[in-house]
């Protein structure tokens, strides 16, 4: 199988904790978890995964993250399959006051 | 020329007010937009020039950053300053005290939510868990209060580098002398009224903030959760000293950094309305210890805003030190006279978390 990519598309008000960029990829040959696609995209850039998940690895409450346009929170959370040729969107939810 | 540093953390961002006569402020601000700022640090040790903050963002979680040229530039550690170990399946969510050790330079310690107390040894850049009050067998009984289940007070001695003094609500205070091993409950004579079986137990105690005494070290002053009480044992058994108060109900208490028996309240009506007595913004302020009290409010407004645990504070200032107020609605106050005036330092601010003074010389 040949290799692809996964993406993970960054907000905008975290892009400098990722040097700047708006996505980061992630190489898979077959499904992972949503958990590993994010240790793989974040592995560089620490303060950024500390932003979107905790020390535990959940995911922040006030965070969601969708696959192929899917919340993962409703779906299977940090276990939610991601392909080769997904896009992984990180968003901040529309919450705080 | 003296200058004076106001660190003044709000729910929406740190501001430093910056002044050289304590009478007109230049206010700098805001850094960390949108997050609660709930612990400063101002640390001159070893020649730093350090501030410490602790804050939380709604949606990016709790962090700690630490700032050498006041506030220029920002440092954040890149695996975080404070992280649960793994085997405690716990995720910190927010620091609310940082005290700077009295005996070594390069020492901080921090309190957080959950209940957690950690040790700097690089001057706050990492912390370690103290695993004697982490594993304390009361863990699973301490409850949280309005503002989270927190240790909100950390009071190393200045005398007994072995021994120290945290406070959380509920919980209440618990002490070691073993340098951290060990923790014993320290509530004797706290008063509990809502624990519906026994109203004096050994703990639980919503007690909200301990100040120590800069002449006894051993002497110590709690704003509780209807009471105020002087410990002269380090905290161990407690006397009311509320009588003569307006009210019983507070969130903090600070005490002169360096005459002793002088301290300061800023009294709440009560624990079901937090307005301030007569909706008269005011301080009480004792020269005995407690024994006595008097009311000091000229210059503060009539409002219906309170002040928390951690928005009052005095500064370093080698003659009269200035005593600082800053409120829910976001206004600041000044007294260079220990509180028989004040003036307005800031105003049209986020709620007021917490303040923190410097003086530099």
């Amino acid at each position: 199988m040949t290799g692809m990519s996964a993406r993970v598309v960054i907000p905008g008000v975290l892009r400098d904790l990722a040097g700047g960029a708006h996505e980061l990829t992630v190489d898979l040959t077959e499904p992972v978890s949503l958990g590993e696609v994010l240790d793989g995209a974040f592995e560089p850039w620490p303060i950024l995964n500390s932003r979107i998940r905790d020390e535990r690895g959940d995911i922040r409450r006030h965070v969601n993250v969708f696959v192929d346009g899917a919340d993962a929170k409703r779906a299977q959370g940090v276990q939610t399959p991601v392909g080769p040729a997904s896009t992984v969107h990180v968003i901040n939810a529309v919450s705080g006051g | 020329m003296t200058e004076t540093i106001v660190g003044i953390g709000t729910r929406k961002g740190l501001w430093l007010a910056r002044s050289t006569d304590r009478v007109s402020w230049q206010l700098e601000g805001p850094h960390f937009l949108m997050s609660e700022v709930l612990s400063l640090l101002f640390d001159t040790r070893a020649g730093r020039n350090r501030l410490l903050v602790g804050f939380r963002s709604s949606h990016w979680g709790p962090s700690l950053q630490h700032s050498d040229d006041l506030g220029r530039t920002w440092v954040e550690h890149p695996e975080g300053s404070i992280r649960f170990p793994e085997d405690t399946d716990t995720a910190l969510k927010a620091t609310w005290q940082l005290v700077a050790d009295p005996h070594d330079d390069q020492v901080v310690w921090a309190g957080t939510e959950p209940q957690g107390l950690w040790r700097s040894e690089d001057a706050g850049e990492t912390f370690t868990l103290n695993r004697g009050l982490w594993d304390h067998p009361h863990r699973p009984e301490w409850g949280e209060g309005a503002g989270g289940g927190a240790i909100h007070t950390v009071l190393p001695s200045p005398v007994d580098r072995q021994s120290m003094l945290v406070a959380m609500s509920t919980g209440g205070v618990y002490n070691t002398r073993d340098g951290g091993t060990s923790w014993n409950p320290g509530n004797k004579g706290i008063h509990a009224y809502f624990m519906p079986h026994d109203e004096w137990p050994e703990f639980g105690q919503c007690v909200h903030k301990v100040a120590r005494d800069p002449e006894v070290p051993s002497r110590l002053y709690c704003q509780n959760h209807r009471g105020v009480y002087r410990s002269e044992d380090d905290g161990v058994t407690w006397q009311s000293i509320e009588e003569g108060l307006p009210t019983n109900f507070g969130m903090t208490v600070v005490a002169h950094p360096r005459r002793g028996e002088t301290l300061w309240l800023v009294p709440i009506t009560s624990d079901y309305q937090h307005v301030p007595p007569d909706a008269q913004l005011q301080v009480q302020r004792s020269d005995d210890g407690g024994r006595t009290w008097r009311t000091q409010a000229n210059g503060l407004p009539h409002t219906w805003t309170n002040v928390l645990r951690d928005a009052a504070c005095t500064d370093g200032d080698p003659d009269e030190p200035g005593l600082y107020v800053g409120t829910r609605n976001g206004e600041v106050y000044a007294s260079t006279d220990g509180g028989e005036s004040f003036s307005l330092l800031a105003t049209q601010l986020p709620d007021v978390y917490c303040v923190r003074a410097l003086t530099v010389a």
